[in-house]
């Protein structure tokens, strides 16, 4: 066994017969180690903590006995079981607004002949745009009570003496979700609406029904469960957020399931009732998925007609500008107004005090950018920890995409389902599980920036998971054979062909990760440390010390760089880039 | 010797048998098509001479030595080979030189050598005048020029194409086999083409493998293969054909209404008596409006027209004879017009009689 050389333009001449074992391994492509390494990465990833979410969560504080106490505690008051019930009321009540919102608008959107459609669209773009968070703040600037802007309007108007709106209620609360995640309903309908051909609609028509008739009998039922996947992720959003409740919900004394979370990671920590008591969570997002997933699976009665025909849009009259007027309405309550309360506080000395120019100043900018190390370090950490997470998150899914769909291990497929599991893991959820396996000792990752980019590369693993899986999709295997049966290895192919190929692709998913990452509360709020803070949480501690004008930079800042995100990545995938798939 | 060997190749994939015992052997040289519908194995076979998929059982070998067992199998970078893709697979990201120089590259060719073949190649394949263009600016005749440049400019000890044509329209299928013929006549290359056109087959190969349900019926050059068909698959899937069943008897074999004489036809049979199966051509059999004079050895017999249509090219008949429970085709020059109904006198030629099994 001299020669183990094996350089192209040479035959292996060895028979099969000797040294079996030896050829094996010879023959043996390199990417084949690589799985087993991204496997470990995984389980570290995703299923360590959800593992010792749930093993925590039967534990005995400090002794780490068996016991069921601490689902006796988590359960045991009425005031947390109150905090499960608000929480799903509040689920519901959101999910029935964001229908009231979106589904008129996705029909205008889709069948009608409503002018300036795009401002349905500049209407979406900017209610994702806008982090729930931020909204929240434009609301209090604008319905605190007392001394929000539409109070003082009010009083101005009708020389009362208290004003009437008070965002720090229930309602308030669902209303804020509601502006930033009708979106979800939105393109879920409307993109069930293109798939059913006009002929549908004319069928009726003929029969005698008119317009309004034929959307109420035929259109919309055939949308029917597309709705209802949209309202269960609305639904699932709603109950996981963490921002909203905390901002809204602590000073109203209205208790959820994420504030109540948040109080058990108070002092004294209770960690392991925190575990038991965010197991609803856990399992309510993981059933709802499933219900989804089998609703979707369905698609309705809609793909069934396979192409779906001719569209041309219904002529519904004057019927074209109320519409219309719904969607700029709804821009501006759930876009323009907090955004404008926001950018006009940033740049006012006292925001109480209105728009004039003695009020106005650049100072917020300059300290937060120039003079605070506080919020220096957050911005920075913000977009470290951002970047640090999207490239490892893209590089693992690029891997486990490729392994998948060139089927090169059996069982690969157990790689996807952990790439995919986060989906089903509400992000407060994660961040708990991340605390439990990771904070304390042997590890002791609390405090480093590790623990936060581990727990931001879990939680939008799905999102690159699924852009790159669709990159490698796209990409005929063929490709790679040519490479191969010319000569060049598994990883030569990579190299020249695939890498190539899908450097948009993987760009974009990039972004997609990163864009959330920059701005994601509910995760870190339970994992930074003094040292590690980002600007979403930098945000939610000055809000709570009513600091609303540093607050309002720090968050207008956020909102200049996504929109810069999002605008670079349109421009290098296109159309499709964010408002896909989602 | 023969340059490429399979050795009683199957691949399963669970209970399905995709290849069944195939024993293959091709020369220096040779131009050898797979040919048949499609999931008859014909590219799990091509693919597993590729090296891309392993063989459940048996082996391939190459000059002698074993490339492929079910124990090992040589990864297909290392077995000097190229291959031609049904989808073409050219790189998007690359010009078309870069394309067709990316083998003699990882080859760790000179650049001045590898830049003189890719030139010398691309003028071969008339395509050296867009060499800097990208595939997405080619047509999808001009792609395919550019993969067999790439494919033939790194000498490759054995080409493989897997149904390379299929994509292209009609006009240019007709013309790019006659390419890909001239390129072999030029080089030389040992070739193993899939196709499930009968015709691609006929014009390009030396010999046809022609395969059904994983296993090869009958290899044969195109000649052959047409007229001596040995089995009923084969001569159904290669031309039109009809079949006849008759019964050996003595020195007679009696068909349905009318019998030959044994020791006309071309074939010998098996010897024992009993039924035996014929594939007739419809070309083979003529059409007569009157008795023959001389009447040929019971070789023609009474029947009537019983359809008919026009090609332009021929007439296509289906005839009636008389007395029998038969129809057969017959295919006959576009001046010989017979209408639905007629009487008429078909001739047989027993030599171009195929016994099949």
């Amino acid at each position: 066994m001299t020669s183990t050389s094996t350089t192209i333009g040479e035959l292996d001449t060895r028979r099969p017969a000797e040294h079996t074992w030896f050829r094996k391994f010879l023959n043996l492509e390199p990417i084949n180690l690589l799985w087993l390494a991204i496997f470990l990465f995984l389980l570290v990833l995703v299923a360590a903590p959800i593992g010792y979410l749930i093993k925590v969560s039967f534990e005995e504080t400090g002794t780490g006995v068996f016991t069921l106490g601490n689902y006796i505690s988590a359960y045991g008051r009425s005031r947390y079981v109150s905090g499960l019930v608000n929480s799903v009321l509040l689920g519901l009540a959101t999910a029935a607004v964001c229908v009231v919102i979106a589904v008129p608008m996705a029909w205008a959107v889709s069948r009608s002949n409503m002018p300036m459609k795009w401002l349905a669209w500049a209407v979406v773009l900017g209610s994702f745009i806008l982090p729930p968070y931020l909204t929240a703040i434009g609301w209090i600037l604008m319905a605190g009570p007392n001394s929000g802007w539409l109070n003082w309007g009010w009083m101005w108007l009708t020389g009362a003496e208290s004003g009437i709106f008070n965002i720090y209620s229930f309602t308030g609360i669902v209303l804020v979700i509601a502006f930033n995640a009708f979106p979800f309903i939105f393109l879920f309908t409307k993109s069930a609406l293109d798939l059913i051909s006009t002929e549908m609609e004319e069928a009726a028509q003929i029969l005698g029904a008119d317009t309004f008739r034929t959307t109420l009998k035929v259109t919309l039922p055939l949308v029917w469960p597309s709705i209802l996947g949209g309202i269960i992720i609305v639904f699932l959003e709603a109950i996981a957020l963490f921002g909203v409740p905390a901002l809204l919900g602590i000073p109203a004394r209205i208790n959820l399931v994420t504030t109540q979370l948040w109080q058990f990671f108070g002092y004294p920590l209770r960690l392991e009732v925190a575990a038991a008591y965010a197991m609803p969570l856990l399992l309510i997002t993981l059933s709802l998925i499933y219900v989804q997933r089998l609703l979707l699976a369905r698609k309705g009665y809609v793909s069934q007609s396979g192409k779906g025909g001719e569209r041309r849009p219904i002529d519904i009259g004057g019927w074209r500008w109320v519409l219309l007027g719904w969607c700029f309405f709804i821009g501006l309550l759930a876009v323009f107004l907090p955004a404008g309360a926001i950018v006009q506080a940033s740049l006012s000395k006292a925001w109480g005090l209105g728009m004039s120019w003695d009020n106005f100043t650049f100072d917020h900018y300059r300290a937060i950018l120039f003079e605070h190390s506080l919020t220096r370090e957050a911005i920075a950490n913000s977009f470290t920890f951002a970047a640090g997470a999207a490239f490892i998150a893209i590089s693992m899914a690029l891997c486990v995409a490729y392994i998948v769909t060139r089927k090169l291990v059996p069982g690969a497929n157990v790689l996807a389902f952990l790439c995919m599991a986060p989906f089903v893991i509400p992000g407060i959820v994660l961040a708990i599980g991340f605390y439990a396996a990771y904070a304390s000792p042997p590890l002791a990752l609390y405090g480093t920036a590790l623990l936060i980019i581990l727990a931001f590369t879990a939680r939008f693993l799905p999102i690159a998971y699924g852009t790159s899986a669709a990159g490698m999709r796209s990409i005929n295997p063929e490709m790679e054979e040519a490479v191969r049966i010319l000569g060049g290895g598994r990883l030569r192919a990579i190299r020249s062909v695939v890498a190539p190929l899908l450097k948009k692709t993987l760009l974009g998913g990039w972004l997609l990760v990163f864009i959330p990452a920059t701005r994601e509360l509910s995760a870190a709020i339970f994992l930074v440390a003094p040292n590690t803070r980002v600007m979403s949480v930098l945000i939610y501690d000055m809000t709570e010390e009513g600091r609303f004008e540093v607050v309002s930079a720090l968050g207008c800042i956020i909102l200049v760089s996504t929109t810069f995100l999002v605008w670079l990545g349109f421009r290098l995938v296109g159309r499709d880039f964010m408002l896909r798939e989602r | 010797m023969s340059k490429l060997v399979l050795r009683d190749v199957v691949k399963n994939y669970g209970d399905f048998t995709a290849v069944d015992h195939v024993n293959l052997s091709i020369d220096e040289g040779e131009f050898v098509s797979l040919l048949g519908p499609s999931g008859c194995g014909k590219t799990t076979t091509l693919r597993m001479i590729a090296g891309f998929i392993p063989p459940t059982q048996g082996t391939i070998e190459m000059d002698g030595q074993v490339l492929s067992s079910p124990n090992s199998s040589l990864p297909p970078e290392r077995r000097q080979m190229s291959m031609i893709f049904q989808s073409y697979a050219i790189w998007p990201n690359m010009t078309v030189a870069e394309n067709v120089g990316f083998g003699l590259k990882l080859r760790k060719l000179p650049a001045a050598e590898v830049r003189q073949r890719t030139h010398e190649i691309l003028e071969v394949v008339q395509m050296s005048h867009l060499a800097d263009r990208y595939p997405a600016e080619l047509s999808g005749g001009q792609q395919q020029r550019v993969a067999l440049a790439r494919a033939i400019v790194v000498k490759p000890s054995v080409l493989l194409l897997d149904e390379p044509l299929s994509n292209l329209d009609a006009n240019l299928r007709e013309e790019m086999r006659f390419e890909i013929r001239r390129l072999h006549d030029e080089f030389r290359i040992t070739t193993v083409y899939v196709t499930h056109d009968q015709g691609e087959a006929m014009v390009t190969s030396d010999r046809i493998a022609v395969m059904s349900a994983g296993r090869i019926e009958q290899i044969d050059a195109p000649y052959t293969l047409y007229n001596r068909p040995k089995s009923r698959f084969v001569a159904g899937f290669i031309g039109r054909t009809n079949f006849l069943e008759g019964k050996l008897a003595a020195d007679k074999v009696t068909f349905d209404g009318f019998e030959i004489d044994a020791r006309r036809f071309g074939a010998a049979f098996n010897g024992s008596d009993g039924s035996v199966r014929f594939s007739v051509r419809p070309q083979t059999l003529k059409l007569h409006s009157a008795p023959l004079a001389n009447g040929a050895g019971g070789c023609v017999i009474g029947g009537k027209i019983v359809e008919r249509s026009y090609l332009g090219e021929t007439w296509d008949y289906v005839v009636s004879p008389n007395g029998a429970n038969l129809q057969l085709r017959v295919s006959t020059l576009p001046s010989q017009v017979h209408d639905v109904g007629d009487d008429i006198w078909i001739e047989f030629d027993p030599e171009q009689m195929a016994v099949i099994a």
